[in-house]
């Protein structure tokens, strides 16, 4: 695949495919040299990565499904499994605040930190509704997926997507992967696995994701926000500033009636 | 509009050097409005308690861009990263008008001139003996008026930072910036009035400084009740529970304020006979307690808001 600046490119990580292997999140330490945190017993299945952050730029999640019942043959899902990214928001709470700049849209329209720019405010962990953002110990400055942009600038497609075994996550332009998606979401749904459903497809989920996914449950189920409640952190300017505006006009009059006062005796 | 109540958004750990910086920022702030209200109140004799406040505000100032800056991971000298866009090829200021962190470290440098000049002024008008009017008159009050807007502004957008975000309890309601606001007021001019001390001729407007900052702490407690409100109905209330023990602080310190007000209001009564020297000789025994006991809860409403939402 010839990749081109001035495209927009993405991944499609469908769920319903994901072994749980984790390739993609070795392919991306190995690639962007991330040294992984303590290995820890994190009591939860499978998952020993337990989040996205600083260290892991995809993290395979592992959501219990284990039926109480024996179920018959062919039916009897245990997990759903997700490897999560960082979704390259169209419209990205980490960018709207960054007061830096510091992070940016690329030439193949994905969302990147630029390391030298960063001053570790930590405002872009505050806004991120994915909890995606943590900040490097060593660099004191915000990391997350890059969508590997150093891969991309040299022609290369991004290493999670090159190592999934599955191809569970599928890299490329976005209009290709979002045909794609369609006709996954068709086939399932004619085979009557109508819970699967598409995150971020479209634009009513932070006006379209470039890291888009196929679900096999609403995406509370996954830990993510559902349409309405993928709203962007400047949604509060208005009624912040408009509280402190009235309180300032308030206050003001309450202070000039105080200090007018004379003492009456 | 506010209907983020499914957050899973990582904390971004703002700690100590925040919640001090936020409680500085709302004194020094609040200080500074004072100041001008006093000017403001047309009685010469409230120019050294106004000084008094102008003093505070410049005192506090240079601790607020030091917090700021200890905290930022990257390091300290890259506090400038804010002001001016590094990015290659892309060289130019930052302004995002719609990120109360980029709004306010502007205002924060804007309002540090205004509080260092009216510090400077203050400070000639007191080395040359001058009683009454600030030095240049009017033209004082208006350059007062326009640091009082910054000063409001700085005291108020911590807590518009803190809810443009998607963080629970702090992006589920609108009454931060009020909250905060109103609490900085109150410190300020407790703060100010237990300084008086140190300068017995603005023990004059001691007792309106009490009063003032019971007006404050009244609108200060209707925006908690708004605040509870809101995030209760937004299904995060649950998370101000472990932060209790600073919300109580924080309603002691409104109390003692209320208290103060009752106690000031009585006293401006004809009725209540008192005025004078002999209002500030029976206020001075409580002023103490009462001035700590209301920055101490200035300081535990900021850390409780900052504690519940992480
Ligand atoms: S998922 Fe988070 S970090 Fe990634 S682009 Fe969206 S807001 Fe930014
Ligand atoms: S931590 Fe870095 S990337 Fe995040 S908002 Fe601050 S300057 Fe921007």
């Amino acid at each position: 695949m010839e990749i081109k600046a001035g495209e927009s490119y993405g991944f499609f990580t469908d769920t319903s495919v994901c072994i749980g292997c984790k390739a993609c999140e070795v392919a991306c330490k190995e690639w962007n040299q991330l040294e992984g945190n303590e290995p820890a017993f994190l009591a939860d299945s499978f998952d020993n990565t337990g989040q996205l952050d600083a260290q892991n730029w995809r993290h395979v999640k592992f959501y219990d499904r284990v039926p109480d019942r024996s179920t018959t043959s062919g039916n009897g899902t245990a997990f759903l499994m997700m490897s999560d990214v960082c979704k390259h928001c169209q419209h990205a709470s980490c960018m709207e605040v960054c007061p830096t700049n510091a992070i940016i849209r690329t030439e193949f329209n994905t969302v990147f930190i630029q390391q030298d720019v960063c001053n570790g405010c930590r405002n872009c962990v505050a806004a991120c509704p994915y909890s995606v953002i943590a900040i490097n110990q060593k660099t004191g400055t915000a990391h997350k997926c890059t969508l590997c942009y150093d891969r991309l600038q040299g022609g290369l497609e991004p290493a999670c997507a090159k190592a999934c075994p599955t191809q569970s996550i599928q890299f490329g332009p976005l209009s290709q992967l979002q045909q794609t998606a369609d006709a996954r979401l068709e086939a399932l749904h004619s085979q009557g696995v109508t819970q699967a459903q598409l995150y971020g497809r479209d634009d009513k989920v932070y006006g379209g994701l470039n890291a888009f996914f196929l679900l096999m449950d609403k995406p509370e189920a996954y830990g993510l926000p559902n349409a309405e409640n993928a709203v962007l952190p400047s949604r509060n300017n208005i009624g912040g500033y408009a509280g402190a505006v009235i309180t300032a006009v308030v206050g003001v009059v309450a202070g000039l009636v105080a200090f007018r006062r004379r003492r009456m005796a | 509009m506010f209907l983020a109540a499914e957050h899973f958004v990582r904390a971004p750990d703002w700690e100590w050097f925040i919640l001090g910086y936020f409680f500085l920022a709302g004194l020094s702030g609040g200080a500074y409005v004072i100041a001008t209200l006093l000017r403001l109140s047309g009685d010469p004799r409230d120019e050294p308690a106004a000084r008094l406040g102008f003093y505070t505000s410049f005192v506090l100032i240079p601790l607020c861009p030091l917090l700021l800056t200890a905290d930022l991971g990257a390091g300290w000298w890259k506090f400038w990263h804010m002001l001016v866009n590094v990015t290659p090829g892309n060289a130019g200021l930052n302004f995002k008008y719609w990120s109360p962190m980029s709004v306010g470290v502007w205002l924060l440098l804007v309002f540090s001139i205004f509080a260092t000049l009216s510090a400077l002024g203050a400070w000639l008008a007191d080395r040359r003996g001058r009683e009454g009017p600030p030095l240049l008159g009017p033209l004082s009050v208006a350059f007062n008026v326009v640091g009082a807007l910054a000063g409001l502004f700085l005291a108020s957008y911590t807590g518009v930072l803190l809810s443009v975000s998607n963080q629970p309890v702090w992006s589920d309601t609108w009454t931060l910036g009020g909250l905060f606001l109103a609490s900085g007021l109150s410190g300020a001019a407790a703060l100010i009035a237990l300084l008086t001390r140190y300068r017995p001729e603005a023990v004059y407007s001691l007792v309106r400084l009490r009063l003032a900052d019971g007006y404050f702490s009244l609108l200060e407690l209707i925006l908690l009740i708004a605040f509870f409100v809101t995030v209760v109905n937004a299904g995060t209330g649950a998370r101000t529970i472990a932060t209790a023990p600073l919300w109580a602080l924080a309603l002691v310190g409104l109390a003692a304020s209320l208290v103060g007000l009752r106690a000031e209001g009585r006293r401006m009564r004809p009725s209540g006979g008192g005025g004078g020297g002999a209002a500030v000789a029976s206020v001075g025994a409580n002023a103490i307690l009462v001035s700590m006991l209301v920055l101490i809860g200035v300081l535990a409403l900021r850390a409780a808001v900052i504690f519940s939402g992480q």
